[in-house]
């Protein structure tokens, strides 16, 4: 649009103030909108959700998993320094000794509490291993109770970057 | 005796079949326009085993909603007046029609059956007195509420109500002084002639400044933007229905848009011909039936093919879009075009303008009504285009405009019309 803004202070012409012609200009533009959209119903730019997804960055913070290591055993070693970063204190740790005596601790559980997290990625950064990430890409968290939104450790390590848990 | 009593019902249950026919249709173009009109898809998600109509299935699913709702009805309202008052508003909104003509007169069996309930001879001031009652529901339920901002829609409904009903009287008594009658169908009938051999003689040519301000003025009575301050969204959270639920907001809603067919109705009937055609009168079109029913339906064929097509192009380039039911719903409706089509063609081949003189009269009277039903559409579509165009007004804005502007013009219309009426 370049056409002339009026701001509040200027001063309307006389085939302003009689208001008709402009009304009439106004309805011309919204035809316009109606009729584009109409000849033209694949050019709307909403997105219609479920079936087309927007494409995300590949930094996009989604739901967070747990990493494994080459054993399937996970990579934590409940070192505290995720649920120490966190600042909506989410994560909730209970260590155990590792067995094998190279490591020091395992997680003996590993639960976030997803209504409270606050998806700033704190806890990716604070992490020594490189054990949590939030590359999941999922953003679409639904459930219909409080406490399916609290996962544990199993649900962390199968959740996986192509959104199928 | 029965006979006068079987016509009028038979033609109450016609306009309302029409009107309530219509009311869910004005609501899905409302969704659907306003969509349209902000660059949005609007509606498209509810149907039927895949066939969504473009929305048209949404209505269905709102009705289903509402009839389900719990009908919470809050402390310390007044009982009688809260249950009253939507149903006021509805059954006002369907009285105004019983005077307004839709069409010539039907010939059944050499009798002629005039297209209007009733034909009083005080016909517009009846359209008047019973318009404004409308007010009187909302008024009940605002303050039968007991909320403060249901009553505060209620008092601004009155106020705005009183502002422009004057000009609507005074603007419709310009158009009186013209057509010399109260009657509408004698209004209608004065608008089927032209004027000077080429320009219909509409109530929006001899009247144009009447009918801008009877048409502001009905926007204003029908509560509809850019005069909706008693519902006002962003001031009132929305005014006088704000605590009704269920069924009875239904009835308010569905109020608003009988309001809005019978408001479309009075402007086409007063200012734009009512049923008649332009340069086609009644006689014109019984005379050369034999050319214009073809006509007729080849367009009808026509653009049942076209839109066939249409639906076939849809049917190929969505292909298994979706994996469900609506990728059947193209070439569903690809093929009802095709029999919609194939209809026409046969009726074609049966040659029906050769029926004769009774056949030709049925003609003109169906394409009067269709001519009427057309018109009352597109200002039922005015009204939605122009509550999507414009905002609303700031309340002090809306009375200079009703008192400082409207008015004035108004008896100005009125004397000129006086003289040159006086003088012709």
């Amino acid at each position: 649009m370049n056409g002339k803004v009026h701001g509040y202070g200027g001063k309307m012409t006389l085939g302003e103030r009689l208001y008709l012609g402009e009304i009439f200009r106004g309805l011309g533009i919204t035809i316009r909108h109606v009729i584009r959209n109409l000849l033209h119903t694949g050019d709307l730019p909403t997105v219609q959700y479920p079936e087309e997804r927007r494409a995300y960055s590949e930094r996009f913070r989604g739901r967070h998993r747990l990493m494994k290591r080459e054993d399937g055993t996970p990579r934590c070693v409940a070192c505290m320094m995720c649920s120490t970063a966190c600042p909506a204190d989410c994560i909730h740790i209970v260590a155990e000794e590792h067995p094998d005596p190279a490591i020091e601790k395992a997680p003996a559980s590993f639960e976030i509490d997803l209504l409270r997290c606050v998806y700033c990625g704190l806890c990716e950064e604070a992490c020594p291993c490189d054990a949590i990430r939030m590359d999941t890409g999922i953003y679409d968290l639904a459930a219909d109770s409080r406490e399916k939104f609290w996962v544990d450790k199993d649900f962390l390590l199968n959740n996986t970057t192509d959104g199928t848990r | 005796m029965t006979d006068l009593v079987l016509t009028t019902f038979l033609k109450m249950a016609f306009i309302l079949a029409v009107i309530l026919g219509l009311v869910p249709v004005l609501i899905w173009a409302e969704r659907k326009g306003s969509a349209f009109i902000q660059d949005r898809t609007g509606p498209n998600r509810a149907g039927i085993a895949g066939i969504r109509l473009a929305g048209l299935i949404h209505p269905i699913a709102d009705v289903l909603k509402l009839l389900f709702k719990e009908d919470v009805r809050p402390a310390g309202v007044h009982r009688v007046l809260y249950a009253l008052a939507p149903f006021l508003v509805f059954f006002v909104s369907l009285l105004t029609y019983a005077v307004i003509p839709f069409g010539d007169y039907l010939e059944v069996g050499g009798r002629r059956i005039p297209l209007v309930v009733a034909d009083l001879d005080v016909g517009i001031l009846y359209v008047l007195a019973i318009a404004s009652l409308g007010t009187y529901g909302i008024v009940m339920g605002g303050w039968a509420s007991n909320n403060k901002y249901t009553f505060l829609g209620a008092v601004r409904s009155t106020s705005q109500m009183i502002s422009y009903e004057i000009s609507m009287g005074l603007a419709l008594m310009g158009l009186l002084l013209v057509s010399q009658s109260l009657r509408l169908t004698d209004v209608v009938a004065g608008q089927g002639v032209l004027l000077w051999g080429f320009l219909p003689r509409w109530g929006v040519v001899i009247q144009p400044l009447g009918a801008i301000l009877f048409m502001t003025a009905a926007f204003a009575e029908t509560n509809r933007n850019p005069f909706d301050l008693p519902e006002g969204e962003s001031e009132l959270v929305s005014g006088y229905h704000l605590e009704y639920s269920s069924m009875k907001f239904a009835l308010f809603f569905m109020a608003e848009y009988t309001n809005l067919v019978v408001a479309s109705a009075l402007i086409a009937t007063l200012y734009f011909g009512g049923w008649n055609i332009p340069w086609l009168p009644r006689a014109v079109i019984e005379a050369r039936a034999g050319v214009l029913l073809p006509l007729l339906l080849a367009a009808h064929v026509a653009i049942c093919a076209l839109a066939a097509a249409l639906y076939l192009r849809r049917a190929s380039r969505e292909r298994g879009r979706f994996g469900d039911g609506r990728d059947r719903e193209p070439g569903l409706m690809a093929g009802v075009c095709v029999l919609l089509g194939l209809a026409g063609l046969a009726a074609l081949a049966l040659r029906p303008w050769e029926i004769g003189p009774a056949g030709a009269s049925l003609l003109a009277t169906a394409l009067q009504v269709g001519a009427f039903v057309g018109k009352v559409v597109f200002f039922c579509w005015f009204f939605i285009w122009v509550r999507w165009t414009l905002p609303r007004f700031r309340y002090d804005q809306l009375m200079h405009l009703g008192w400082k502007v409207m008015l004035p013009l108004a008896l100005a219309n009125l004397v000129l019309t006086a003289v040159v009426v006086a003088l012709v």
